[in-house]
């Protein structure tokens, strides 16, 4: 099987194009872009983890190793089209437009930061697994009803291909045809399980095939692959040809969540010492230093404004108004039933008494 | 627990000081090594030992033919735990956080609590289910839930849920034992909190029991779980206004101990009743209707109830909100003692 579904890479580890045919695709503007947007979730995603540890945040989700797959997928999202993360995809919901204010406030605990975003169709990160694909097909299926050319995309791991609820969502999409990618992030692991004791198949793409619908495998560490593997399966979508299923292989550097040790399932040494090699965003660096694409200076200023935008940000965090008790009742029903208004009632005239 | 102390050097067997997980852990141990028929099942739970590290070190122990990783599907561990059921082995499987059962839904409420009646008791489920659960970690969203009621609501499932080491051992082997299927509810807050003197044998605390934690004359406390130091913080407070209060700690929800709840409510005929999850359809009122229907006559004021509220229980900003706190239990023994 892994024969049927090679790798699909577009430049090789060391920044040098293989395959030849995108290379009139791939413009000067879009690297940067590719490489801008990189940097900015690395940013935030090590920002996450040191808050984290500093006690300033609650458990945070890292997703050093997938920039690529993340800011690949969503970059090549059109402006109105659905986005369905899970609660690692925060890189990709940030590139294609998530508030970054509220993208903070969802680690304090805050249910601003289940809201990404109004402008954008981007929902609120799901946390049971597997559960958003169904969602996916279904907003999809919306888009065609109304007659527009829209599409949705589903981000999900390797763990989630074990759930019904995947299964079921790429079945019904198949069936109906629904303009919507499947994009699945191979990290390696769910939490402490690896891969090859989740699924007796050697590669998530070949699942496709129950479904009759294109399968991809593709290196997720190489951008451009990630990046025009998902642009040609939303040009399918939007031309009515139904999903496709693609398979990003890629690695979780870091732990599950700051509150799992790797240690104790797998040799998290050798990941650090092969870290550097594999790199996302270090490749595209080799790759813009070897077409002469690189300039230093630019990349001070933007490592600069990013941080300066997300720490500004983190600060805006910090001194964002206090949560009110009463609002957990506020958006339970559009008219709050008696039994709710009855206990909000009860806490108001209690005071905030945590 | 002093009196597990007593009881080693009574009974001469060994007691170790535990936290409720350990405790659990040494349960989980005891009856892998007691009974070959029992197996383990569940994410994460072999070479990490659980996210919680409830399976620590058992895999090691007992080979991964008893102590399983599975793919993440609970559907799909719950039905295959039905399946080893059917057929002579005794699944003790682990949800991951109580918020996650919800895909294995269907298996228990169309085969894992119905099999012994549409069999007319040919096949039986001799299953537990171990969930940790309960606000009050800073958990992300989802894994706070506390959704005891929709299971004490179908036929053919207990639900145990234990507040101390010492019963949190007991009551899993009882559990593991019991011929039907145990939803064992593991209060997330009280895992690593106060430790006990746990003895190491293989002893059992009955399914259906409540135990007296405090007796009082004034006002009947029933709750059990992660509520108990909330209760006890709040009884402390009541001495001053020379309040006593007899403090239950029900255990098992499903069957409830009438005879405990009754006994107590004709001694008091005052009732405070704490739970963390949701007010409509919780336990508590489940406990009312008891209430209710032995010792109505009894009463010498409206029963009072301390619980979550009717709204998803909110992210961690406001979950200690969203929880009872000992002011709230305070208010309400002060309401049902002056009325
Ligand atoms: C239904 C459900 N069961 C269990 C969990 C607990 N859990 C959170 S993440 C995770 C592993 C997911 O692995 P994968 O799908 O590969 O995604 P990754 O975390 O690697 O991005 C598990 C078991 C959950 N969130 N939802
Ligand atoms: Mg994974």
């Amino acid at each position: 099987m892994k024969e049927r579904y090679p790798l699909f890479q577009i430049m090789n580890k060391n920044g040098e194009l293989l395959d030849h045919a995108y290379e009139t695709e791939i413009t000067v503007d879009q690297v940067k872009s590719f490489y801008y947007h990189m940097l900015r979730i690395r940013t935030y995603d090590q920002k996450g983890v040191a808050l984290q540890r500093q006690g300033r945040i609650g458990t945070y989700v890292p997703f050093a190793g997938q920039e690529a797959a993340q800011v690949g997928s969503a970059l090549a999202l059109a402006d109105k089209d659905w986005m369905f993360p899970t609660y690692r995809d925060h890189g990709a919901s940030l590139t294609f437009g998530a508030d970054l204010d509220r993208m903070l406030l969802h680690w304090n605990g805050r249910i601003e930061g289940c809201l990404p975003s109004r402008e954008k169709h981007i929902m609120a990160a799901s946390i049971p697994i597997a559960t958003h694909l169904p969602h996916a097909a279904g907003a999809a299926m919306a888009e065609t009803y109304k007659g527009t050319k829209n599409a949705a995309i589903a981000y999900f791991g390797d763990g989630a291909t074990s759930e019904g609820d995947f299964h079921e969502g790429i079945n019904i999409a198949s069936v109906f045809k629904a303009p919507v990618v499947f994009f699945n992030q191979n990290n390696g692991f769910a939490i402490s399980l690896p891969v090859n004791k989740q699924m007796n198949s050697q590669t998530i793409a070949q699942k496709a095939e129950a479904y009759d619908i294109p399968g991809k495998r593709v290196d997720g560490m190489d951008i451009f692959a990630v990046h025009f593997a998902v642009k040609e399966a939303l040009e399918r979508a939007r031309l009515g040809e139904g999903p496709t299923l693609i398979e990003a292989v890629t690695v979780r550097f870091g732990a599950h969540t700051t509150a799992d040790d790797p240690s104790k399932y797998r040799d998290q040494e050798e990941i650090n010492r092969v870290r550097e090699e594999i790199d996302p965003v270090l490749r595209l660096e080799k790759y813009m230093k070897h077409y002469n694409i690189w300039d230093g200076d630019w990349a001070a200023t933007i490592t600069n404004e990013i941080k300066a935008e997300i720490d500004e940000a983190i600060q805006r965090m910090e001194s964002y108004q206090k949560p009110n008790a009463a609002d957990m009742f506020d958006y339970v029903f559009e008219k709050p039933t008696w039994t709710i208004e009855k206990q909000k009632e009860s806490i108001i005239s209690t005071g905030r008494q945590s | 627990m002093v009196m597990s102390k007593e009881l080693e050097k009574r009974s001469g067997v060994k007691t170790n000081s535990l936290t409720v997980i350990q405790a659990i852990n040494n349960g989980l141990q005891t009856m892998l090594e007691l009974d070959n028929d029992i197996l383990l099942l569940g994410e994460d739970i072999g070479k990490n030992g659980g996210v919680f590290r409830a399976t620590d070190g058992l895999q090691q122990k007992f080979g991964d033919h008893r102590v399983i990783d599975t793919p993440l599907s609970e559907a799909g561990f719950v039905g295959t735990a039905v399946g080893m059921a059917l057929n002579g082995l005794k699944p003790v499987v682990e949800i991951q956080f109580l918020g996650f059962i919800y895909p294995a839904l269907e298996q228990i409420a169309t085969h894992v609590t119905r099999t012994r009646t549409r069999t007319l008791g040919h096949y039986h489920i001799p299953m537990v289910i171990r969930a940790p659960y309960g606000a009050g970690v800073r958990s992300p969203e989802i894994h706070s839930d506390s959704v005891e009621a929709l299971f004490t609501h179908l036929p053919g499932i207990k639900v145990v849920c234990p507040s101390n080491a010492y019963d949190a051992k007991g009551l899993l082997i009882a559990a593991v034992e019991d011929p039907d299927p145990v939803l064992f509810l593991e209060p997330m807050r009280l895992y690593r909190g106060q430790r006990e003197e746990v003895p190491m044998n293989a002893y059992r605390i009955e399914l259906g029991k409540g135990k007296t934690l405090q007796a009082g004359e004034d006002v009947t406390i029933l709750a059990w779980g992660a509520m108990l130091p909330i209760v006890e913080a709040a009884v402390e407070e009541m001495k001053q206004y020379q309040i006593s209060c007899d403090v239950i700690d029900l255990r098992t929800l499903y069957p409830l101990d009438k005879e405990i709840i009754a006994g107590s409510v004709q001694k008091t005929g005052r009732v405070v009743i704490v739970h963390e999850g949701h007010e409509t359809g919780g336990v508590g009122s489940e406990i009312i209707s008891i209430i209710n229907d032995t010792s109505f006559l009894f009463l010498k004021a409206p029963i009072e109830k301390v619980t979550g509220f009717d709204v998803p229980v909110p992210l961690f900003a406001l979950e200690n909100d969203y929880l009872p706190t000992k002011e709230r239990v305070s208010k309400a023994i002060k309401q049902v003692y002056e009325f």
